[in-house]
């Protein structure tokens, strides 16, 4: 018998809890107001090009990205521009957005919003490239990475693979899973894009076994294309990491501190994909995504499309309401999502999913003294020593933090979640992370 | 506006406790305290009830007027120490000396460290040792299983070691007469000799072990080092003079090797943290057993052979690393 392929080191198996993966995506209707912030990607946030009483129309660009790592950002309506004013997003701060008043869903010209599925890809690489930056394409997996940087190969490397992510590895999360079951077609032309883009002959898609209905479906559509493979994996957290996945498909180390493509890989994820279709074949910028919104006490658990800027608490009341026992609203997942301090934020392209968690669920474990049961070394995925980590954090011995690969750490929270003695080791090993960082940094200067 | 809680990830979290892993030790040991009452009856009994209610009594006593600490009597740790320190003594042994031994694993091996997490060597060995060096003779007087005739002519095995009210371990007679005086394995498997009430029930003791990897308390790591050293030790000097060595299973099913390698090696604050640590630390300890036994003056050497071990541990805790991801040579 063929063993079903996982990475090798460490992980742990949550308990599942995908109560929205039967829920097909239901379109949010518009808002009244839509905040979108100007820093929704990883890098350097983009600048406004529209001022208040400007009328926009659905599409048209509002934010320039104009650092090498930014990404541009567009009105995902048509209406009046209220006002640029600071607004609380999913961190907590209050960082720059543009504010709209909704008016209605009028679209650039150039924009094909219909639902016909486009094939023929026209483009070349450059163009490509070119297209994702300026529709404002970044990871759709949570960590918002600039996509058209990663198409980039920087002098030297060569890209062997490009690997797509259809892991959700997050318990709960159930969007991607419906991205690959109902925008099948779309997402497969998006990965053939993918690939011109990086010039790779070969594409890999993992998908956690605990969607075969989604491995079945592409693996039927990718039989019409060359060489992009399904590939099916063991259930186990955190095979969504790309050092993870590449290891789980490729059996390749990606070297500590490196990029994938120190072993010929590129990773997206399977939003993106779709996101690239969206920008190449329709022309049409990010503007909106697929939020799962779930928790064992909400009524009715979904999966949304919903434009970016709609309040978070929008989706809640759709999914029926936060429930009476709400104590903790997490953005993302269990493992690595954000405690969420007000429902008034805005959906941002890095939103994969709202969860509610109630008083039990909300609270953590009563804090035990460390037996060295070495649960968290036999759970890291990178090998590391968590207990021994969080210690430095605690004493801030950042020199010996450094010296025990603290940097490695990838935040999956594995370690955490293992704990017999309910320590909060990634509290501290994020604390030991923030100040070794800043140390490697003021070296460098 | 709802409050609402806010923490770092992970918000979710196992289903598992320090106390649900060392009553899960307990509940390991459950079948080979029974099988101690079936071959020692009620003195077997006697053990384990002085041990635990003194052990419990030291961990309180202890952490509440001189620790001053909250309270840990609830964790399971002192009741897995009393459990333990039971196993590693005769059943005639009188009652005080279980007291002071208690007192001794508790409060030397554990509490003066500052409680669990902080020893550097197993409570119950401490208290064991302890015991054996002060109470030499009282520790090696070993009853004989008293219901056992029916039980192993039942088995169709034959019972020519259990005529007497008191008798040597196998491992004793090994180490006065020689290797052509001791049981068959058998009848050591199911616990047909003199010894502790832990000694004698090597299989009990297997299934509870079993159960524990099963469980996931424990992992292979420090077992399968431990035996596997052992017994290959053991069978080299065997077939390099099998009239005087005795043969590598001998030495598995015997003495203390079933209780310390499943429940004193495993110990979680006293071996190593990371899987190959551990191993060495297994194959340190089984080595160190063998030779304690072979040419040591004490006849048995489990207790030892992990006490020198955790001596090692910090050592070993310092120096190996687990398998770093991303620091192997390059593969593009």
């Amino acid at each position: 018998m063929k063993r079903v392929k996982t990475f090798v080191l460490g992980g742990v198996h949550p308990p599942e809890n995908k109560i929205s993966a039967g829920s097909p995506v239901e379109e949010l209707p518009l808002p009244k107001t839509v905040s979108v912030p100007l820093a929704q990607n990883l890098g350097a946030p983009s600048k406004a090009i529209v001022k208040r009483g400007d009328e926009v129309k659905a599409g048209q660009l509002i934010g320039q990205g104009e650092a090498f790592i930014s990404a541009n950002v567009h009105s995902p309506v048509s209406g009046k521009v209220k006002k640029i004013d600071d607004v609380m997003d999913a961190s907590g701060y209050k960082r720059p957005a543009v504010i709209i008043d909704v008016e209605g869903d009028t679209w650039m010209e150039d924009i094909d919003t219909s639902k016909t599925l486009k094939k023929d890809i026209t483009l070349n690489t450059k163009e490509i490239i070119e297209k994702m930056k300026e529709k404002g394409v970044v990871g759709m997996g949570g960590a918002t990475f600039p996509s058209h940087v990663k198409l980039m190969i920087p002098e030297g490397k060569t890209a062997e693979y490009l690997i797509i992510n259809g892991v959700e590895c997050e318990p709960y999360l159930t969007a991607d899973h419906r991205v690959m079951l109902e925008r099948s077609e779309e997402l497969m032309v998006g990965i053939e894009i993918l690939k011109r883009g990086l010039g790779v002959k070969k594409a890999i898609i993992g998908i956690e076994n605990n969607k075969p209905d989604a491995i079945e479906k592409l693996q039927a559509l990718a039989a019409d294309y060359e060489s992009i493979e399904v590939q099916s994996l063991k259930v186990k957290y955190p095979q969504g990491g790309e050092k993870q996945l590449i290891k789980a498909l490729l059996n390749r180390e990606v070297p500590s501190g490196k990029l994938p493509i120190e072993v010929g890989c590129v990773v997206n994820n399977v939003g993106t994909a779709l996101a690239v279709y969206e920008a190449v074949q329709k022309n049409k910028p990010l503007t909106g995504r697929v939020v799962t919104v779930t928790g064992k006490n909400v009524s009715k658990p979904s999966n949304f499309f919903v434009r970016i800027g709609t309040p978070v608490q929008m989706l809640i009341d759709k999914a029926g309401g936060l429930p009476g026992d709400a104590a903790k609203v997490v953005n993302g997942g269990p493992m690595m999502g954000k405690a969420l301090i007000s429902t008034d934020i805005p959906v941002v392209k890095g939103t994969s999913g709202i969860l509610i968690f109630d008083q039990k669920e909300a609270r953590r474990m009563p804090e035990d003294t460390c037996i060295r049961c070495g649960k968290c070394i036999s759970a890291c995925p990178m090998g590391l020593e968590p207990f021994l980590l969080a210690q430095y954090g605690q004493k801030k011995m950042w020199e010996k933090a450094e010296k025990d690969l603290v940097m490695d750490c990838i935040e999956c929270g594995s370690c955490h979640y293992t704990c017999p003695s309910g320590r909060p080791l990634l509290d501290a090993i994020r604390l030991a992370k923030n100040n070794v960082g800043q140390m490697i940094r003021n070296r460098r200067n | 506006m709802k409050q609402f809680v806010i923490s770092g990830s992970p918000h979710v979290h196992q289903d598992l406790t320090v106390p649900k892993l060392m009553y899960g030790v307990v509940i390991a040991m459950i079948p080979a305290m029974i099988v101690s009452f079936y071959m020692f009856g009620l003195g077997a009994a006697r053990v384990f009830l002085i041990t635990i209610l003194s052990c419990l009594f030291f961990e309180y006593v202890i952490q509440r007027y001189l620790i001053k600490g909250p309270l840990t009597i609830n964790d399971g740790s002192a009741l897995v120490t009393a459990v333990l320190l039971a196993f590693n003594v005769p059943s005639s042994i009188p009652w005080w000396m279980l007291v002071v031994g208690s007192l001794v694993a508790v409060g030397m091996g554990k509490m003066s460290f500052g409680g669990l997490g902080k020893n550097p060597f197993n409570p119950a060995l401490v208290g064991r040792v302890f015991m054996l060096i002060s109470f030499p003779v009282a520790m090696t007087t070993w009853p004989k299983p008293i219901v056992s005739r029916s039980y192993f002519s039942f088995a169709g095995l034959d019972d020519k070691v259990l005529d007497t009210i008191t008798g040597p371990t196998p491992l004793a007679v090994l180490q006065e007469e020689g290797a052509g005086a001791v049981s068959t394995n058998m009848q050591l498997l199911l616990g047909q000799m003199g010894g502790s009430l832990g000694e004698i029930s090597a299989i009990a003791l297997l299934l509870g072990g079993l159960y524990m990897l099963f469980k996931k308390i424990i992992t292979w790591h420090i077992p399968v080092a431990y035996f596997g050293s052992a017994f290959i030790l053991a069978g080299i000097l065997w077939l390099a003079d099998p009239s005087q060595y005795a043969d590598p299973l001998f030495h598995m099913v015997t003495g203390g090797m079933m209780l310390g390698v499943f429940y004193m090696a495993t110990d979680y604050v006293s071996s190593p943290v990371s899987a190959k640590g551990q191993l060495i630390f297994g194959v340190g300890a089984g080595v160190l057993t063998i030779l304690i036994r072979v040419f040591g003056a004490y006849p048995e050497g489990v207790s030892f052979a992990i006490l020198i071990m955790n001596a090692f541990t910090p050592l070993i805790n310092s120096q190996i690393k687990p398998a770093r991801f991303g620091h192997k040579s390059v593969k593009a």
